[in-house]
């Protein structure tokens, strides 16, 4: 077969790979496979909680590794929303302007709701929505 | 039409004839419905950290009947997305990677979605009837 994934400038320097290349898919696999335990154990304790009054959610959220389990659930599904829905839209917004302007929408969006959502978790377990 | 692996896109593949396509686009639109849950799920927390009186307001408004259909579409989504990543983890050793290995695994993949997608809808309907 004569595909080639290679530009026809790497071909001409000869450089061989940085190994860069792969960064996103190599992120993209590794937070896939921490956020399988993550989300189960999410879904799981969520739907076993005996109920959703505020008292109740607090003291679930107080415990220790509740608050761990929270954080690192945002933390790595912010990082592998933002990453797929990079590819989105890479794939499927057309025109240089629109499609840079919404990768950088989207990588702003996926901070602040990463850090809302990480404050939010810090903020009940270390004793402030009593 | 260029020889270069394309993109999954509507247009470009006979989606029709391959089951596997489709499972591939809806993976993608799983993760979108799934960063839309990421959105709904950080407002819960942000609620919770805000004290009871906003947390109430909050609730008032996750509890409305029109969000259980969203709840469900979410858990259709997680069941989706979460069974299809562990099969583009399987496909990343190199296992399962031919064609007709691809389209069995796809089928597998629709049922045991729907399974998993009842089993979870059943539990959260039940779950003392109390949306989050």
């Amino acid at each position: 077969m004569s595909l080639s994934l290679r530009s026809p400038l790497a071909k001409v320097l000869g450089h061989g790979s940085a190994k860069e290349g792969v960064h996103h898919w190599w992120v993209q696999r590794l937070t896939s496979v921490a956020l399988v335990p993550l989300t189960v154990w999410f879904v799981v304790s969520l739907l076993s909680l005996p109920s959703y009054d505020h008292t109740t959610v607090v003291a679930w959220m107080r415990q220790l590794w509740t608050a761990v389990f929270l954080i690192l659930l945002v933390l790595t599904a912010a990082r592998h929303s933002q990453l797929g829905v990079r590819v989105v839209v890479e794939d499927y917004v057309h025109g240089s302007g629109m499609k840079t302007l919404a990768l950088a929408l989207v990588t702003f969006f996926h901070v602040v709701v990463a850090a809302a959502g990480v404050l939010a978790v810090l903020k009940v377990a270390l004793g402030g929505a009593a | 039409m260029t020889d270069r692996p394309l993109s999954p896109h509507l247009t470009v593949y006979r989606m029709y004839r391959y089951t596997l396509l489709t499972s591939i686009l809806l993976t993608r639109a799983a993760g979108l419905v799934l960063s839309a849950g990421l959105i709904l799920l950080v407002y819960w927390l942000v609620a919770v950290a805000s004290g009871p009186a906003a947390y109430h307001g909050a609730r008032d408004v996750l509890a409305l009947g029109a969000l259980k259909a969203v709840y469900l579409i979410l858990l259709a989504a997680f069941s989706c997305h979460l069974l299809a990543g562990i099969r583009h983890l399987v496909w990343d050793t190199g296992h399962e990677i031919e064609r007709e290995q691809a389209k069995r695994s796809s089928l597998l993949l629709v049922i045991a979605s729907i399974l998993l997608f009842v089993g979870l809808a059943w539990w959260a309907l039940h779950a003392g009837g109390h949306a989050p």
